[in-house]
């Protein structure tokens, strides 16, 4: 094994257990912190880094050990950009929802609940988009 | 040409995802992936009417950012979870009054915030003209509004015009 080999040994090792450890640190803001609108930052920030770690170490290991054609693992990351945010979005907008529905007993968390953003409109989940603004679906 | 490839960038980015997914740079490949990327924009086209324009040289500058912003947003996470107590956190909710007019943008917007330091989006308003955004850790809820407003969408609507 050559120098130059070891090298590549000790980056694609420390990225791995770099993104290891990040997943394991998300993992870990999902039990500790308070309720479930912070829980939610855990897995969408953390993992998304530890994930990526751990596929541009596995990108290298077969490009640079194996020399194998390995591009897959940016798929992974690109569909994982996209759909982090969108599992969040749709988790906040349950809470939202139950926020409203269940009244008081319903646990809003250290930040309170949303107060509305103007007299003129309230959030989307709780009121119907309006008809001619960006917010309208096709349909409405 | 413009019938026949209505999206370009779209047509780029099918090409490429397909290269991706074939796992190997042939030139049969190519072919069926250049196929792909000319077929799909014609028959999708009915799906994005009155999309705007996308500058591809600010799009790629964005992207960068919100990498890099993405990698940061990591350790800063990383580290409230780890040595915060968690009665010293101060979240809050956001909402962001958008200039972004157009349905993409604004999707691009609640996807970076949500990908970034500490913020997650949660809704948007009935009238399209707010974000509400879930802050982890905001002592100054009004300094966040600005950063968001300042970093990423002043050049959001450079992308998008």
């Amino acid at each position: 094994m050559s120098g130059l080999g070891i090298l590549f040994d000790v980056i694609i090792s420390v990225l791995i257990v770099i993104g290891a450890s990040f997943a394991l640190i998300g993992s870990w803001g999902m039990v500790r912190l308070p309720t479930l609108m912070e829980r939610l930052h855990g897995p969408t920030k953390a993992t998304t880094l530890g994930l990526g770690g751990m596929l541009v170490g596995s990108m290298l290991y077969f490009m640079l050990g194996e020399g194998q054609w390995a591009l897959h693992e940016l798929l992974i990351s690109l569909f994982l950009f996209i759909t982090a945010p969108i599992s969040a979005n749709m988790i906040a907008k349950v809470h939202l929802h139950e926020l409203r529905t269940q009244g008081d007993d319903a646990v809003a968390g250290p930040a309170g609940r949303p107060a509305a953003p103007s007299d003129k409109a309230n959030w989307a989940t709780y009121e119907a988009p309006h008809a001619d603004s960006v917010a309208a679906t096709s349909e409405s | 040409m413009r019938r026949l490839i209505p999206h370009p960038g779209l047509s780029v980015l099918l090409v490429i995802i397909w290269l991706l997914m074939a796992n190997e740079p042939t030139v049969g490949g190519l072919l069926v992936g250049i196929v792909i990327g000319i077929l799909l924009p014609i028959f999708t086209a009915p799906f994005w009417p009155g999309r705007p324009d996308v500058n591809y040289r600010a799009g790629v500058a964005y992207l960068l950012l919100v990498l890099w912003d993405i990698v940061v947003a990591n350790f800063e996470i990383a580290w409230i979870i780890l040595f915060r107590r968690n009665r010293d956190l101060r979240p809050a909710w956001l909402s962001i009054p958008m200039e972004l007019d157009t349905p993409e943008a604004i999707t691009v917007l609640a996807g970076t915030i949500s990908l970034t330091p500490g913020t997650v989006s949660s809704d948007v308003s009935a009238c399209g003209n707010y974000l509400l955004v879930h802050a982890l850790d905001a002592p100054d809820p009004e300094a966040e509004i600005a950063r968001i407003k300042a970093r990423y969408e002043a050049r959001l609507k450079r992308v998008f015009k």
